[in-house]
């Protein structure tokens, strides 16, 4: 098994993550807090994300469906997903947010719009859900190289 | 036999000499976050998801040391648990320090004046934490 191979793939993928933006800074926080006590912290917070934002996802796509003219209510959807967005760095999804945001806020102002507002918010959701999946993917390939990379000492282990 | 003398730990009456933390959050990822940050720097954390469940563990478990809140919750705001703890005899010298995403200085105001300890924003930072708990806990 050429750990080191892997371990360099892995590596790869997450600079992607970094430079295309999908990932800001406060990844990096996640990755400070693992350590020997909670060695798969990142994996655990990540995949309990991708649970919680399909369920308010889940939520959102329902108001959606039904045409609810309620945007407080989509807003505070909105709100939650955004901060757990924010929470585990996953940058492209919280712009994706604020911009869904911003289509609540205008209802305020244009209420007799509310039809168009809602198109406004059906599109921007679906890029919601399209960062939502391509982050997915790429997070679960990076957590599944390294878990076929194994723990460092492999890696760092001289092997000429 | 030997026979103890009731509490659990070695030492004194007081279980640990950790501080224990009390973090109140909705959310499921911040829970876990703010736990992990809370324990990184040394501290005993308790976590549940509402002021309502906060409130009911503060009644029963004395050796809160330090509370820390989101502000967005349903039913019951951070600021509303906060008024709450310090409008009571039992709970008002306990820390209070509220979390939110929202930089709304009008909201920062309220929350210090009605006798919050600190209000950070989120997303929360192990400097955050570890510039607070010193502060805080000494």
């Amino acid at each position: 098994m050429d750990y080191v191979n892997l371990r360099r793939q892995a590596a790869s993928l997450r600079k992607g993550l970094f430079d295309q933006g999908y990932l800001d800074e406060q990844f990096y926080q996640l990755e400070d807090l693992q350590d020997d006590a909670s060695p798969n912290f990142v994996e655990e917070v990540v995949t309990l994300f991708f649970r919680d934002s399909a369920r308010l996802m889940a939520n959102i796509d329902q108001a959606l469906d039904k045409c609810v003219k309620d945007f407080n209510k989509l807003d505070v959807y909105m709100q939650q997903l955004k901060g757990s967005c924010t929470s585990i760095g996953a940058s492209r999804m919280k712009t994706e947010c604020t911009a869904f945001r911003e289509c609540c806020r205008d209802e305020n102002i244009e209420g007799s719009h509310s039809l168009s507002i809602l198109n406004l918010c059906m599109r921007s959701f679906q890029k919601i859900k399209r960062e939502h999946s391509v982050l997915r993917q790429k997070l679960e390939s990076y957590f599944q190289l390294l878990r076929q990379a194994g723990p460092v000492e492999c890696a760092t282990r001289p092997n000429k | 036999m030997a026979s103890y003398a009731g509490s659990k730990s070695t030492g004194g009456e007081g279980s640990s000499r950790e501080p224990h933390v009390l973090a109140v959050d909705d959310s499921l990822v911040d829970r876990k976050v703010i736990t992990s940050l809370l324990r990184k720097s040394k501290y005993r954390v308790t976590a549940v998801d509402s002021g309502k469940r906060a409130l009911e563990l503060l009644d029963t478990e004395p050796n809160v040391n330090m509370i820390i809140t989101d502000y967005s919750m349903p039913e019951m705001t951070g600021y509303e648990l906060l008024k709450k703890v310090k409008e009571s005899s039992e709970l008002c010298q306990i820390p209070v320090v509220i979390m939110s995403s929202e930089n709304v200085p009008t909201r920062i105001n309220r929350c210090l004046e009605e006798g919050a300890e600190d209000f950070l924003l989120k997303p929360v930072q192990l400097s955050d934490v570890s510039r607070l708990c010193n502060r805080v806990l000494r």
